[in-house]
């Protein structure tokens, strides 16, 4: 474990942790976008690189944008009376711990049992491109198809009611 | 770690943004576990983890976009995000 | 010496690093080769703003800048001594953390995307395998920064010219990746150096620059639209326009952090005029294959300026569109086009060589685009003009 991995681990752990403790919700927002790009830094750092791009691409270019964007619509800046935390917030946090430790226990399991000294997979855009036409055209597909069906669906969702439910 | 937190994160706050946000986290955290282990597992060139990471990260942005526009459509019907006033199936 | 002329920066650099001890060496070219990107582009920068204003103003017919040194070269001195000396405000109901990170991250994020650009045979600073896409990431990094910017101002106005140059940002976005795509595809690789290298062929004395396609040129015009749309220049200047909404996202900032600002969106212009002279121009390759003792960084940089000056004439002669009518002209023609552009860039490749390729393509894209202009951008229909005259 590098002193580069312990570098970005540590930006991302913060990134996720700011965003679910701070109250104001855009400065959660800033802080997902930081533990996005904290983690395309760690996708880079284990040479998937077209992944690490793609995630700061998609996520920080999009995703945290849209996010930006709902909260600006539904006015949730303006922090409510109660404040944000829900009434049962000890028994999510406890949730939350037990799964963690289950979660661990399964991961540091499994590494034990990992190959010890593997040759760094030298992966070109060309391999994903000749594998996402040749083993995965399927997914693609579907991929596409869901894409197609999720932009449609938002904007269905998100039009304003000519007086149809009402 | 990263999953705890957004898990933590969801069942904890009220906003619905931000149980969306959280959700967010928890799906790239779950990424991050797949491109990991396909770097340090067995058969890297098969390049499964990668592309499964990379269907992952654009089936989150599509369901990112429904989510939140799913947030705004309640949001103008009820006039609060907040999920803890949202106990009631009828509108 | 025509080769040692077009290599001259490279050989330099190898000079200057072989003083230092081997194990230096790569960390210290790396070194030399960013600080002189971070050297040479704000230069031109500080040349542009003359060249704009004094653009500009003949196209206005009147006379730019002229009193600081000759012809108003020394300009950009004066200005940057002004914006550095102003007194740095800040809101104080403005989120200060936010406030000062905004331009930071947007000026990070464009230097960064001058360094996969090939700027002369050999000279790139990381040879990326996927250097397209990593320079799409960092082009939509700056969105949020943007967002950054108008968010912390706690103005409506900065908020309101923030969304909606953000809007346009991301529609301009896909319309960009789209119409490199299908340069992608022709040229196979998303890596530029290679992109550049499959461009550098001629027949006869032509080149084989993918904009002397049909589906090259169709594609450089939109990448062109979606460039000047990126980058907020006119004609899609509405988030920035002086009339508008005072001056949009940046209201707030003074003094040196406008300045930064200024300079990301500049540099964010030769950015992306330097990608489109990669993927459509050719990059670092002479246009005529006799013209090859011509230092090929010396090309790189004309095209880029040629690029600059367009943009300069546009934003000289255009009218400004609203900005219904820029989402509209996004969605509704020109991401259609493109979308027709990559099938027609994928019917270039099947038919192989030959006239009738040539025929075919340019039929059908000029055929779309007759067609999409009739159909898409009809209006109001307006009758003729009837005066009435105050009696």
């Amino acid at each position: 474990m590098t002193p580069v991995f312990y570098i970005l681990a540590a930006l991302t752990l913060a990134g996720g942790l700011a965003t679910v403790m701070l109250r104001p919700l855009v400065h959660a927002a800033l802080a997902v976008t930081v533990a996005f790009g904290g983690l395309a830094l760690l996708y880079l750092s284990l040479d998937a690189q077209f992944a690490g791009f793609a995630q700061i691409l998609v996520y920080i270019g999009a995703v945290a944008i849209l996010v930006v964007f709902a909260i600006l619509l539904t006015r949730g800046s303006d922090l409510p009376r109660e404040g944000v935390f829900s009434p049962a917030w000890l028994s999510g946090l406890v949730l939350a711990a037990a799964i963690f430790s289950v979660l661990a226990w399964a991961v540091l399991r499994s590494a034990n049992s990992l190959p010890q000294q593997m040759a760094v997979p030298q992966v070109t855009v060309h391999d994903i491109g000749i594998a996402l036409v040749g083993r995965y055209v399927l997914p693609l597909e579907i991929v596409a198809l869901l894409l197609t069906a999720a932009t449609i669906g938002a904007v269905i969702v998100a039009m304003h009611e000519k007086g149809g439910a009402q | 770690m990263l999953f705890a937190i957004g898990l933590a994160g969801a069942l904890v706050r009220r906003n619905a943004i931000m149980v969306l946000i959280s959700i967010e986290l928890m799906l790239n955290a779950a990424n991050l576990n797949f491109i990991a282990f396909w770097r340090y597992g067995a058969h890297p060139e098969a390049l499964t983890g990668m592309m499964f990471a990379i269907f992952s990260i654009a089936v989150a942005a599509a369901e990112a976009a429904v989510g939140l526009g799913l947030v705004i459509a309640i949001y103008r019907h009820a006039n609060t995000t907040d999920l803890d006033e949202m106990n009631r199936m009828k509108g | 010496m025509i080769d040692q002329a077009d290599q001259v920066f490279v050989l330099l650099q190898h000079w200057l690093v072989s003083f230092l001890p081997a194990g230096l060496q790569q960390f210290a070219a790396v070194l030399l080769s960013v600080i002189a990107i971070v050297c040479v582009f704000p230069g031109l920068f500080a040349l542009t703003t003359v060249f704009e204003r004094k653009g500009l103003a003949r196209i206005q017919n009147r006379i730019g800048p002229n009193r600081v040194g000759p012809l108003g070269i020394l300009q950009p001195i004066a200005d940057g001594i002004k914006s550095l000396t102003k007194e740095d405000v800040v809101p104080t109901s403005a989120n200060a953390g936010v406030h000062f990170l905004a331009p930071l991250g947007l000026v990070v994020a464009v230097f960064m995307g001058f360094a996969v650009l090939p700027m002369g045979r050999n000279m790139v600073l990381v040879d990326m395998d996927c250097g397209l896409l990593f320079f799409f990431a960092m082009s939509a990094s700056t969105e949020v920064s943007v967002f950054m910017a108008g968010w912390s101002s706690r103005n409506k106005y900065s908020l309101l010219g923030a969304m909606r140059a953000v809007a346009q940002m991301i529609s301009y976005e896909v319309v960009l990746l789209l119409s490199s795509v299908s340069v992608v595809m022709i040229g196979g690789s998303l890596s530029l150096t290679k992109i550049v290298a499959a461009q550098d062929q001629y027949t006869g004395i032509f080149p084989h620059w993918y904009i002397f396609t049909p589906w090259g040129l169709a594609g450089f015009i939109m990448y062109a639209i979606a460039a000047t749309a990126e980058t907020n220049r006119s004609p899609f200047d509405l988030p920035e326009g002086e009339s508008e909404l005072v001056a949009g996202y940046h209201t707030e900032y003074s003094g040196f952090k406008f300045a930064l600002f200024f300079l990301g969106e500049y540099l964010a212009m030769f950015s992306i005029s330097g990608l489109g002279a990669t993927l459509f121009l050719g990059g670092w390759s002479a246009p005529l294959s006799i013209l090859n003792w011509v230092p090929s960084w010396i090309w790189f940089f004309s095209k880029l300026m040629l690029s600059i000056f367009v943009f300069i004439w546009m934003r000289g002669t255009l009218p400004r569109l609203r900005q219904d009518q820029l989402m509209n002209f996004a969605w509704k023609f020109v991401l259609p086009l493109t979308l027709l552009n990559l099938m027609v860039t994928a019917l270039w490749r099947f038919m192989g060589e030959g006239i009738a390729r040539w025929i075919v393509c340019s039929a059908i894209l000029l055929v779309a685009y007759v067609v999409m202009g009739r159909v898409e951008m009809k209006s109001e229909h307006f009758g003729p003009r009837s005066y009435r005259y105050a009696d």
